[in-house]
């Protein structure tokens, strides 16, 4: 665990996961408070399949919207965006979302990397990344991109993850600001919650 | 970051470089993904400076020329989204067969894998003979790789299944035959095919169609120039013409939208109504 408190200005959190992860979600999204102050981007490497069966799956697990990302569609507090199958999901400078089908990267799309890098470069301090369970490397350079802009990192603990590849890859780049068991990640998630409406009520 | 060296303003500053000298407008794409397409190109090249990439991109044509290759994303597959096929076969089709003569657009071809995969579904509707398939790209580069209609064989399994889900009853592999690792699509297949160079942006409607084709192009463009390449198809189309974008494109935002309605429920294909 960083030293420092939990991040006050974050306004969105990117969630990149592979092999493993779904479960991790399924888990957490129940837990989530319902005044959810922050975006939330979901990026899971899936099989490429045409229907939104897993919006309507993480849906089904909590009270917040939950929505596939559409192109050129804002980014809102309190709503949970789920990448697209088959297409990278590109943050705009402007807040909202874009769509790409250029090639695959570390054989996804959607890719980890796209999304933490383009949303690190517009949220920079105002993002943090979460980087799940996996077993591909993809997500490692995005999560260091987040950080690189200022933003807060996190990654689960290898020891707690189904699958500890991703995690690893991600560690042997960078040192994130918290290592967290999937128990404690919606925990994390709230207390992002709690200090950004702490904050603007100060403010 | 190693990768994104190629900054917001410098990209400004290219893309009025590339309008100025070139006459090719990017100003209207979304920019994240130009930005990392731009970015990527810079370090698959290995500018050592914005300032050399700038430079060789103002004065050197042929580099023009990769540019352009590189950043329109030349990404496509045979009989992607099978269940599109499928409406097309079965609700687009049949009312395209009652006209004398049809007229298809495909308007960001890119290598043709669509373009193919169509001129399979007329050949199996009966309607190849009265056909004629148009195929437009900004890209050149990619349409003499349509034209020839080689594809790598390492996909024709990945396509065979997709044509099996899509409603295809034949042999897929009667379409082509295998040359070490490429696959040659059947040369009757390309008789009815028109390729052209085709500036979404920039160029005219150039005739009439039953139906245009633009999928995953769109998504690439901002509202501004969606609507303006909406109005562009709308120009293009028939009366009962039919429109059909990718699988998270949508006509809702554009200015044409009333004039449309959606065939089926959940594909993105339109008919024109007015």
């Amino acid at each position: 665990m960083a030293e420092n408190g939990v991040g006050s200005g974050i306004e969105a959190v990117v969630i990149g996961g592979s092999a493993g992860s779904l479960n991790v979600i399924l888990n957490t999204l129940p837990l989530l408070t319902r005044q959810l102050k922050l975006s939330i981007i979901i990026v899971l490497h899936r099989k490429s399949s045409y229907d939104s069966s897993l919006a309507n799956l993480l849906g089904g697990k909590t009270t917040l919207p939950v929505k596939e990302a559409d192109e050129k569609e804002p980014i809102l507090p309190g709503k949970i965006y789920l990448a697209p199958a088959d297409y990278h999901l590109l943050i705009e400078k402007d807040k909202t979302f874009s769509l790409d089908y250029s090639e695959k990267i570390h054989y996804s799309r959607p890719s980890l990397d796209a999304t933490f890098q383009t949303a690190a470069e517009v949220y920079r301090s105002g993002l943090a990344g979460l980087l799940l369970s996996g077993a591909n490397s993809d997500g490692a350079e995005g999560l260091r991109s987040v950080k690189a802009n200022g933003g807060l990192t996190a990654i689960q603990d290898p020891e707690d993850a189904e699958v500890s590849y991703m995690p690893d890859q991600a560690l042997s780049k960078m040192k994130p600001d918290y290592l967290l068991s999937a128990k404690e990640i919606a925990g994390f998630l709230n207390d992002l919650s709690q200090a950004r409406s702490t904050r603007n009520k100060g403010s | 970051m190693e990768y994104t060296v190629v900054q917001d303003e410098e990209i400004d500053i290219l893309l009025l470089d590339l309008l100025e000298r070139h006459g090719y407008d990017f100003t209207d794409y979304s920019k994240a993904s130009l930005k990392r397409r731009i970015n990527r190109l810079f370090s698959l090249d290995r500018f050592p400076s914005f300032a050399e990439f700038r430079f060789r991109l103002k004065n050197d044509p042929t580099y023009i020329r990769r540019f352009i290759e590189q950043i329109t994303v030349p990404v496509t597959e045979m009989f992607r989204d099978p269940n599109f096929y499928r409406a097309l076969r079965e609700e687009v089709l049949p009312t395209l067969g009652t006209y004398p003569f049809i007229r298809i657009w495909h308007a960001g071809c890119s290598t043709g894998e669509e373009v193919y995969s169509m001129a399979i579904l007329l050949k199996e509707a009966n309607l190849f003979h009265k056909s004629l398939l148009y195929a437009t790209d900004i890209n050149p580069e990619v349409l003499e790789k349509a034209r020839k209609g080689i594809f790598p064989l390492s996909q024709m399994k990945q396509y065979s299944e997709n044509y099996i889900l899509s409603g295809g009853k034949n042999d897929f592999s009667s379409y082509y035959s295998a040359i070490y690792d490429h696959a040659k699509f059947d040369a009757s297949l390309n008789s009815k095919m028109i390729f052209s160079t085709h500036n979404l942006v920039s160029d005219r409607s150039f005739n009439e169609f039953q139906l245009i084709l633009c999928r995953n192009v769109l998504i690439y463009f901002d509202r501004d120039l969606q609507s303006r390449v909406f109005k562009l198809f709308d120009d293009s189309l028939d009366h009962l013409g039919f429109l059909a974008l990718g699988s998270k494109e949508t006509i809702r935002f554009s200015g044409i939208a009333s004039k449309y309605k959606q065939v089926g429920g959940k594909e993105k294909i339109w008919r024109k109504t007015v």
